[in-house]
């Protein structure tokens, strides 16, 4: 059956795909019982699930992070929201020095397979802290697996693909693109998903890749149907780590031209890591240098600036400009 | 009354009824003359209506966000009543009455909720920080800046003290939990006072803490105490004896106002979907308000003119409110860069330049006819 869906409506009927399949799935977090969490994200799963498998913890991160470890250690497939990605941080410490190195120091003795749900990125014109996009952090920590979503079906999926990934995997949330709708079809076989950690080519072109994830993809794919000058391919990475660099290769190789746009700093991001691997192993075929296009190296600003921060749509299409001046 | 309930109301200090009788109680002497009666009775009105005015102006899109502090204005403006000029405090982000005793301009309080600025005010100027938004964080600020306090031999019976706000879902954070440490095993002249609003947006105190959470404090080696958080006399005395000692060397004190937050959590908020009507009558009954204003009509501290001059100064302070948020200008873009760093920073000094340029080729495109 296909429904259409909201990307947070299709996280949800994910995660309740999961719950019935694995009683072993357990949802926590601050509000997500009886609210359905602050976005409603785990709508209806306390009533239906009951408050032992739908949590609502304290008001503790690193607590919600830590005994997450411990019901993994347990059997069990813990899923945590945190509420906001500024509030992720009281967690680096459980997150960064347990979760991610659970496996490798019990020399694969144990699994902590647990699903961290983040809500994240700007353009809601929230106060300080709730517009944040950590993934460097995570990204630069081995160990842990990163994701993103930027539409319903690959909500739907992912989601699922995070719950039964034996790796802990940071399941970050497009949070200004909940409410974007698109057709899924809940009655296909998960087999015929696209694996988690795949990069997808999101509009096929033959002048420039345009490489974005999460709520960006929606813009790099408005800028590249905006460039009526040049066929702009754009790919949707998906797995911010690990990266799925064939895929990425293989475009750059056919367009020559690399845009890479992400809502955080540009300084120490993800861009960053992938234009220096792209310029060793596509250097024969890059008709210009890797651009980023990306925050500033300041502090997420307060929202009245915040259409100034994140690139937009010119700024995207001022960086493929730029890759076309060579 | 028994104490044996988590989270029922146990014994707690109260000074005045929710019918605006006075009672003595023997620690907490209430030293307070008609003339202040009077002006706690306008900080709670006004305090009000900046709170509704602003909940009003997010209605209308002009604030991005507000959280709401009804019901909780006897807390805050009792406590902060209690302060000297030179005590500092660490609030949370709902303390607007405590803005408002610091002197902090009412339109300065909006900045962070419009989007305008993180801040508003000079911390310094007021003794009163900037609003937190990371739960739990200011605790541990607090408890170091009292250290620095009593490390400057600034306490002393005229010296200063220190006062953190926050709520009963910050307790459950680990910071909290440290910042009691370091408060008791330094004797730090800082008063927590925690104002349990009964929710922590979705969630009630059962499920942060199975005990009274002033009882967190005996643990930790400091005394806590609950007060009728409704109880504008309560709140003052209280804090005030707290203060005291904090500042003569008796270290920490938890002051637990067991209060009611009556609105939402903030303006995102839907509290129907965990929360039962029943409830907030109930606490309508135990308005700070009207009990201050029970008593001074009973005890002949003020009559009707006194009444009608606080509502139409309410009413005037909302009006100025109103003009004065929608006339906060939208900052520069290149404020984005401003006082990321207090020395040079080259990379940034780029960046912005880059910036400056990009915005300019608009200016330049405009003047062609576009782009
Ligand atoms: C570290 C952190 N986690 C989560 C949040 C999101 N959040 C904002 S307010 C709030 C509830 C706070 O409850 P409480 O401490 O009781 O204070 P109240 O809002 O009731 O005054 C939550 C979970 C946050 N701001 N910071």
């Amino acid at each position: 059956m296909s429904v259409n869906l909201t990307i947070g409506k299709a996280i949800n009927a994910g995660l309740r795909r999961a719950m019935e399949a694995d009683p072993k799935v357990l949802v926590m977090g601050e509000d997500v019982g009886r609210l359905g969490g602050v976005f409603r994200v785990t709508d209806q799963l306390h009533k239906d699930f009951g408050a032992d498998r739908v949590i609502d913890t304290p008001l503790a991160e690193s607590g919600i992070v830590g005994t997450a470890i411990g019901l993994a250690l347990r059997g069990y497939r813990p899923v945590c929201e945190i509420q906001f990605d500024g509030f992720f941080f009281p967690a680096t410490n459980q997150s960064f020095t347990q979760l991610a190195k659970m496996r490798r120091r019990s020399a694969g003795a144990l699994s902590v397979p647990v699903v961290l749900r983040i809500p994240y990125g700007g353009g809601i014109g929230a106060v300080e802290h709730h517009s944040e996009s950590p993934e460097a952090y995570f990204a630069h920590t081995a160990g842990l697996r990163v994701v993103t979503v930027a539409n319903a079906v690959d909500a739907y999926w992912m989601i699922q693909q995070a719950i039964t990934s034996q790796d802990p995997v940071v399941f970050f949330e497009p949070k200004r693109r909940y409410y974007d709708k698109a057709d899924v079809d809940t009655d296909a076989s998960p087999d015929s998903a696209l694996p988690m950690g795949a990069a997808r080519v999101a509009r096929p072109g033959t002048d420039a890749t345009l490489l974005a994830y999460g709520p960006m993809v929606k813009t790099a794919l408005q800028a590249a149907e905006a460039d009526t000058d040049h066929s702009l391919e754009v790919v949707d990475l998906r797995s911010i780590s690990p990266v799925d660099y064939a895929t990425v290769e293989e475009s750059v190789r056919r367009t020559g031209r690399l845009v890479i746009t992400h809502e955080a700093p540009v300084s120490g991001g993800v861009g960053g890591e992938i234009a220096a691997r792209i310029t060793e192993s596509c250097f024969y075929h890059l008709e210009a240098p890797v651009i980023r296009v990306g925050a500033f190296d300041t502090p997420y600003p307060q929202s009245r600036l915040e259409e100034h921060y994140l690139p937009d749509l010119d700024r995207i299409l001022d960086g493929v400009d730029r890759a076309f001046t060579y | 009354m028994s104490d044996n309930t988590a989270h029922g109301e146990p014994e707690l200090v109260q000074l005045l009824t929710p019918d605006g009788e006075l009672i003595d109680h023997p620690d907490y002497p209430l030293e307070i003359g008609p003339e202040d009666i009077r002006g706690l009775y306008r900080d709670l009105v006004l305090v009000r209506r900046v709170d509704t005015e602003a909940v009003a102006l997010q209605r209308q899109g002009e604030l991005g966000l507000w959280a709401s502090l009804l019901g909780q204005e006897a807390a805050q403006i009792g406590s902060a009543r209690a302060l000297r000029p030179q005590d500092t405090a660490f609030p949370s982000y709902r303390e607007h009455g405590v803005a408002w005793v610091r002197g902090v301009e009412p339109k300065a309080l909006l900045g962070m909720w419009r989007g305008v600025s993180n801040g508003g005010w000079d911390p310094a100027q007021h003794g009163l920080q900037l609003y937190t938004i990371v739960i739990g964080s200011q605790t541990l600020h607090a408890t170091g800046y009292a250290m620095g306090v009593q490390r400057d031999g600034a306490t002393g019976e005229d010296g200063s003290a220190v006062i953190v706000y926050f709520g009963d879902g910050a307790t459950s954070q680990g910071d909290t939990s440290e910042a009691f440490n370091f408060a008791a095993v330094n004797n730090a002249p800082v008063v927590f006072f925690l104002q349990n609003n009964q929710w922590a947006i979705s969630e009630p105190p059962e499920r942060q803490a199975r005990v009274p959470l002033y009882r967190r404090a005996a643990g930790f080696g400091f005394p806590g105490v609950r007060i009728d958080g409704n109880d504008v006399f309560a709140s003052l005395a209280v804090t005030r004896k707290a203060m005291q000692q904090a500042r003569e060397g008796q270290g920490p004190m938890l002051i637990e106002a067991f209060t009611y937050r009556m609105g939402a959590h903030t303006t995102n908020d839907d509290p129907t979907r965990y929360r039962v009507a029943a409830e907030l009558e109930e606490w309508k009954a135990k308005d700070p308000i009207l009990r201050l204003r029970a008593h001074i009509q009973q005890q002949g501290l003020g009559d009707d003119d006194f009444f009608t001059e606080v509502e139409n100064e309410a009413d005037r302070l909302g009006e100025r409110l109103r003009s004065e948020c929608r006339s906060l200008p939208d900052p520069d873009p290149l404020d984005i860069f401003h006082e990321v760093y207090a020395e040079p920073n080259t990379q940034l000094d780029l960046q912005r330049a880059e910036f400056a340029d990009y915005l300019a080729s608009f200016e330049d495109a405009g003047a062609e006819g576009g782009r």
